[in-house]
């Protein structure tokens, strides 16, 4: 406690935020002992250093906040090169191994075009998987029909404690109101479906459907439920760049799972041009979770993933939620949803991206 | 001589970690390094590090008061960013293509090496900070880096009072200087 006090006071000192008086004294008690002398020009030396040491680290954050609002408004030439620079690079980076490509290329080709006409004609949506969790395949068909008939007798408006959910996916807020999107094959033949997440859990109602883009919205219609104030993140309507780098929150297990990756192709399984394919690691569960960019747009609604390679996915993309929404809207009983463009994640480092997003993903789990 | 002291100016701003500056300052040079970097078998990713640490070197030099480059801006970021951009092809054995090299340059091989003590003793600083754990890193970067006062600390990190989190505090410095002083004394200042 003592080695404490003098601690506190030997900062005071070097800071300047002694009293004159207090001051005097502790430079006289300075003179007349040598360890705290010696504690006192330690203590400003290390002090120094972490003061230069903070500086330092704000210095090369700023930088890099720098480049990156350069290179987005385009006043600086980032990553992409321009013109001669860029062919002598390439060309000096890779002048040896472009010969060697080039001879293995022709062979590839080769064995695959005549590996290709050996295999086909093979079945092509046979290789797609859905990613909804299958809890148990066993249905118990009279206890499903006897909760059925509970629920519409008791017109429940709260999540009943005794439903045995079966399926699973994820779903994320996209009208603060209390509006879902997850995937339509998520909630296909559903009877009843939940949400749950830190937030709480809550009864939900599908509003629409659309199986040729697999998105289906749902609506939050628990009692319970308390409408947020706004959206971190918002929706872009642009197709996302090849390369983007992208990262996924969803709930392949009973706790939120974060992971990222990068769009690797424009186009879905077999050319599907509705979605595109990522590269993450996605499980069971992940189907509806929310894509986004660096940025904090949500650029997809991830849906599916190949079977027989680990490793890459499928994501719809957002742009087709606004086509939905428009859909939606002219289906007069329904009241306006209104997504958010702006997205407020935008600079911030990761982990506060997920952090602030966190309470707006959802695992939905289906009966 | 109205050039020489822009520069001056644009120096001091550096040294206060004015925004606008370093945008100013970025936008003039990062271009003309970046085709260095290129030109001599680096990538675009090559250049922003280079950039950067050549401008980390610059930001050190005025930081301590001292606004004479004895040459213009440009001269001294290209020769400092030529210099760290050859040391990193030697450490990787790559070659320099010496012919494309049009600008004139000036020694800075002190700078250069000043600055590489210098990081080195803040990576130490780093990593002792890295090696305290959970709640000391936080709490103490909250004090000394983010100079959060220590009412706002308690409330942050749960604790009941200020004295507490003080008490904390103190335990956490202590561990610090320990981990940071047994690296530095033996000369462990360059990993």
């Amino acid at each position: 406690m003592d080695d404490l006090r003098l601690l506190d006071a030997v900062e005071r000192y070097i800071k300047g935020e002694m009293h004159p008086d207090e001051r005097v004294q502790f430079e006289q008690l300075r003179k007349t002992n040598a360890e705290v002398d010696q504690l006192v020009v330690e203590h400003t030396f290390f002090l120094q250093q972490m003061n230069r040491f903070g500086e330092w680290k704000r210095f090369k954050s700023l930088l890099k906040e720098v480049h990156t609002d350069l290179a987005e408004q385009g006043q600086i030439n980032s990553a992409r090169l321009q013109g001669k620079a860029k062919v002598i690079y390439l060309w000096n980076r890779y002048k040896k191994v472009s010969a060697i490509a080039a001879s293995i290329a022709v062979v590839t080709t080769l064995v695959i075009s005549s590996l290709v006409w050996i295999i086909a004609p093979a079945s092509p949506r046979s290789q797609f998987e859905e990613l909804n969790k299958k809890f148990s395949q066993l249905e118990d068909k009279t206890r499903k029909q006897a909760k059925e008939i509970d629920r519409i007798k008791n017109k429940a408006t709260s999540v009943p404690q005794d439903i045995p959910f079966t399926t699973g996916g994820t779903g994320f807020i996209i009208d603060a109101r209390g509006y879902l999107i997850t995937n339509a094959h998520v909630v296909e033949d559903a009877k009843q479906i939940a949400i749950q997440n830190n937030r709480g859990e809550y009864l939900v109602d599908v509003v629409f459907q659309d199986v040729e883009r697999d998105i289906a919205i749902l609506k939050i219609v628990d009692e319970n439920f308390k409408p947020y104030s706004s959206l971190p993140y918002g929706l872009s309507k642009q197709t996302a760049k090849l390369a983007e780098p992208i990262f996924t929150l969803g709930y392949p297990r009973n706790e939120v799972v974060y992971s990222q990756g990068y769009l690797s192709a424009k186009t879905g399984y077999n050319g599907d041009t509705l979605s595109c394919q990522i590269e993450i690691n996605a499980n069971r569960g992940n189907s509806g979770s929310p894509i986004l960019n660096r940025k904090g747009e949500v650029i997809g609604i991830l849906n599916g993933r190949e079977t027989n390679a680990q490793g890459f996915a499928f994501a719809v993309q957002s742009k087709y939620i606004f086509d939905v929404i428009e859909t939606v809207k002219k289906q007069s009983d329904s009241p306006t949803i209104r997504i958010p463009s702006r997205s407020s994640l935008n600079g911030l480092d990761r982990t506060e991206q997920v952090r602030k997003m966190q309470d707006y993903v959802y695992m939905v789990k289906v009966n | 001589m109205n050039s020489e002291l822009q520069e001056v100016g644009l120096l001091k701003g550096l040294a206060a970690g004015d925004r606008k500056v370093i945008e100013g300052i970025y936008k003039d040079h990062f271009n003309m390094i970046q085709s260095l970097i290129v030109n001599n078998n680096g990538s675009a990713d090559d250049a922003q590090d280079i950039f950067q640490e050549a401008m980390v070197v610059l930001y050190e030099k005025v930081r301590t008061g001292s606004f004479e480059l004895n040459c213009q801006l440009k001269t001294y970021l290209y020769s400092v960013s030529k210099r760290l951009w050859l040391k990193r092809l030697q450490q990787n054995s790559r070659l320099w293509s010496q012919e494309i090299d049009p600008e004139t340059t000036i020694q800075v091989d002190e700078e250069i090496a000043t600055h590489e003590k210098r990081d080195a003793e803040f990576e130490l600083m780093s990593q002792a900070i890295q090696r305290l754990g959970e709640p000391c890193k936080s709490l103490l970067e909250a004090y000394y880096l983010k100079k959060m006062n220590m009412q706002d600390i308690a409330l942050q990190f749960g604790y009941t009072n200020s004295d507490n989190a003080k008490n904390q505090k103190y335990k956490c410095l202590m561990r610090l200087k320990k981990l940071f002083f047994s690296e530095y004394k033996n000369g462990n200042t360059h990993g």
